[in-house]
């Protein structure tokens, strides 16, 4: 029951080998075992999407996954989406529209929104707004949220 | 906040995953699939299996196919999978509408179709869907296989007919004639919350008036199911607001709601009023699009 398992989890193109129990979850072996700490835990139980991550191009609660199940996967997590030392679109449009004050939820945040406009660049407001409200923010209001994301949209589309 | 220990096991094919699932039910061995709902519960503690049989690296369980006249689902179909029409004709749409509701975006890319029926959430929109629609399931077991009609396969909240060693590995959705029309209203009170009511309505035109009409409630009661009364009150009038009010009337009469600490009776009652009307309104309007 207690039993590890040697799996190799590819985080932002690099691998980890490492060595868990089939309880950790995806969330925790991220953080605890390849310590990638950007992303964040808020609820563990798949309610808040603070560690949102993306393994295999889809946005998914890392907490709602045991590590066992992703090896293998391609994961990316928020420490792979600056360019060396260059944010990624999303990130700039997230501190020019002040889409983050405490920043707790924002790696989850960019995490989902990075994998929805990679998919459907063209992604009108109303299915946005519905897959925003996918993560909790507490303190923004959301309304910033948005408007850096539908930015960070238009320049994404330029390029 | 931590899921307990349990032993995971990932087979590869159905016959292995049905022969661990043997071994293991007894000692409260579990399937894996989405983990949506199983997970939660599993980090609160509140389920603690000694033995997960993950699915999602079983063979062929992705399938999601036209096969003669009816959609099949398999158990790794994910929600996500629906937000584009899987179907032509007018399942396809519904089926979308309908997956817009479950959760959020992220939970949809990982929950499963089958897996929310195995699960029998009272709030669960593809349970309804299944009721409503006539689905039907396939089980299987180192016992063999069988099917399941949806209106055996719910017997209470979270309870399914399927016996503790078998695996939900398929539901089977007939394709309703191509000029069914379709509505689906559901309440809540926040984004992807659970559905305190929830109504799909499908009918037909032969001579301008209604025939085979069908109208599930889901979230109201301990498992979701037609309201036959609601459907008398449609079958033969013309489709408007007057046979629709009739039937919605009839339904929020029908049903006996579920009580908690935020919802009474009688407000769940007065939604499926409302949430009745909206979802014939909506297949009305339907027919106005297909100029029928």
């Amino acid at each position: 029951m207690n039993a590890k398992h040697d799996i190799t989890l590819a985080i932002n193109g690099e691998a980890y080998a490492i060595s868990v129990e089939a309880r950790r979850t995806l969330a925790d072996a991220i953080r605890e075992e390849c310590g990638q700490t950007g992303t964040h835990l808020g609820c563990e139980h798949g309610v808040c999407g603070t560690c949102t991550v993306i393994v295999d191009g889809a946005p998914v609660r890392s907490c709602l996954m045991f590590a066992v199940q992703c090896d293998g996967a391609s994961i990316r997590t928020v420490e792979g989406l600056a360019d060396g030392g260059e944010p990624h679109p999303l990130q700039r449009a997230f501190m020019e529209h002040h889409a983050l004050q405490c920043g707790f939820c924002t790696p989850g945040f960019l995490m989902l929104a990075v994998a929805v406009l990679e998919r459907d660049p063209d992604i009108g407001d109303e299915d946005l707004l519905d897959i925003l409200s996918s993560n909790l923010c507490r303190c923004t209001g959301y309304a910033n949220i948005v408007k850096a994301v539908r930015a960070a949209a238009a320049e994404m589309r330029q390029c | 906040m931590k899921p307990a220990a349990f032993s995971y096991h990932a087979p590869e094919t159905i016959a292995e995953a049905v022969a661990i699932l043997a071994e293991v039910a007894p000692e409260d061995g579990r399937v894996l699939a989405g983990g949506q709902s199983l997970v939660p519960t599993m980090a609160f503690r509140l389920a603690r299996p000694a033995h997960l049989v993950d699915i999602n690296g079983v063979e062929g369980l992705d399938r999601l196919v036209l096969d003669g006249d009816e959609l099949s689902i398999g158990a790794c179909v994910r929600h996500a999978a629906f937000h584009r029409p899987v179907v032509e004709g007018c399942l396809g749409p519904l089926l979308s509408s309908v997956a817009r509701h479950i959760g959020h975006y992220p939970i949809r890319q990982r929950g499963t179709f089958c897996g929310s029926l195995a699960q029998a959430d009272p709030a669960s929109e593809w349970c309804l869907a299944a009721v409503t629609l006539g689905a039907t399931m396939t089980a299987m077991s180192v016992r063999g296989s069988r099917q399941i009609r949806a209106r055996d396969f719910f017997e209470g909240i979270m309870t399914t007919a399927l016996a503790d060693d078998e695996l939900l590995t398929e539901a089977r959705l007939a394709i309703p004639p191509s000029d069914t029309r379709f509505g689906f209203a559901e309440f809540n009170r926040v984004a992807g919350g659970f559905a305190i009511a929830m109504v799909l309505a499908a009918f037909r035109l032969e001579d301008g008036v209604i025939t085979e009409p069908r109208l599930g409630v889901g979230g109201v009661e301990e498992r979701p199911r037609r309201i036959a009364e609601a459907e008398a009150a449609l079958e033969g009038r013309a489709p408007g607001a007057e046979a629709f009010r009739a039937a919605a009337d009839a339904a929020a009469g029908a049903v006996d709601p579920m009580e908690d600490i935020n919802t009474s009776a009688g407000y769940r009652r007065d939604l499926v009023a409302t949430l009745a009307f909206r979802a014939l309104e909506q297949a009305g309007r339907a027919l106005e699009q297909a100029g029928a």
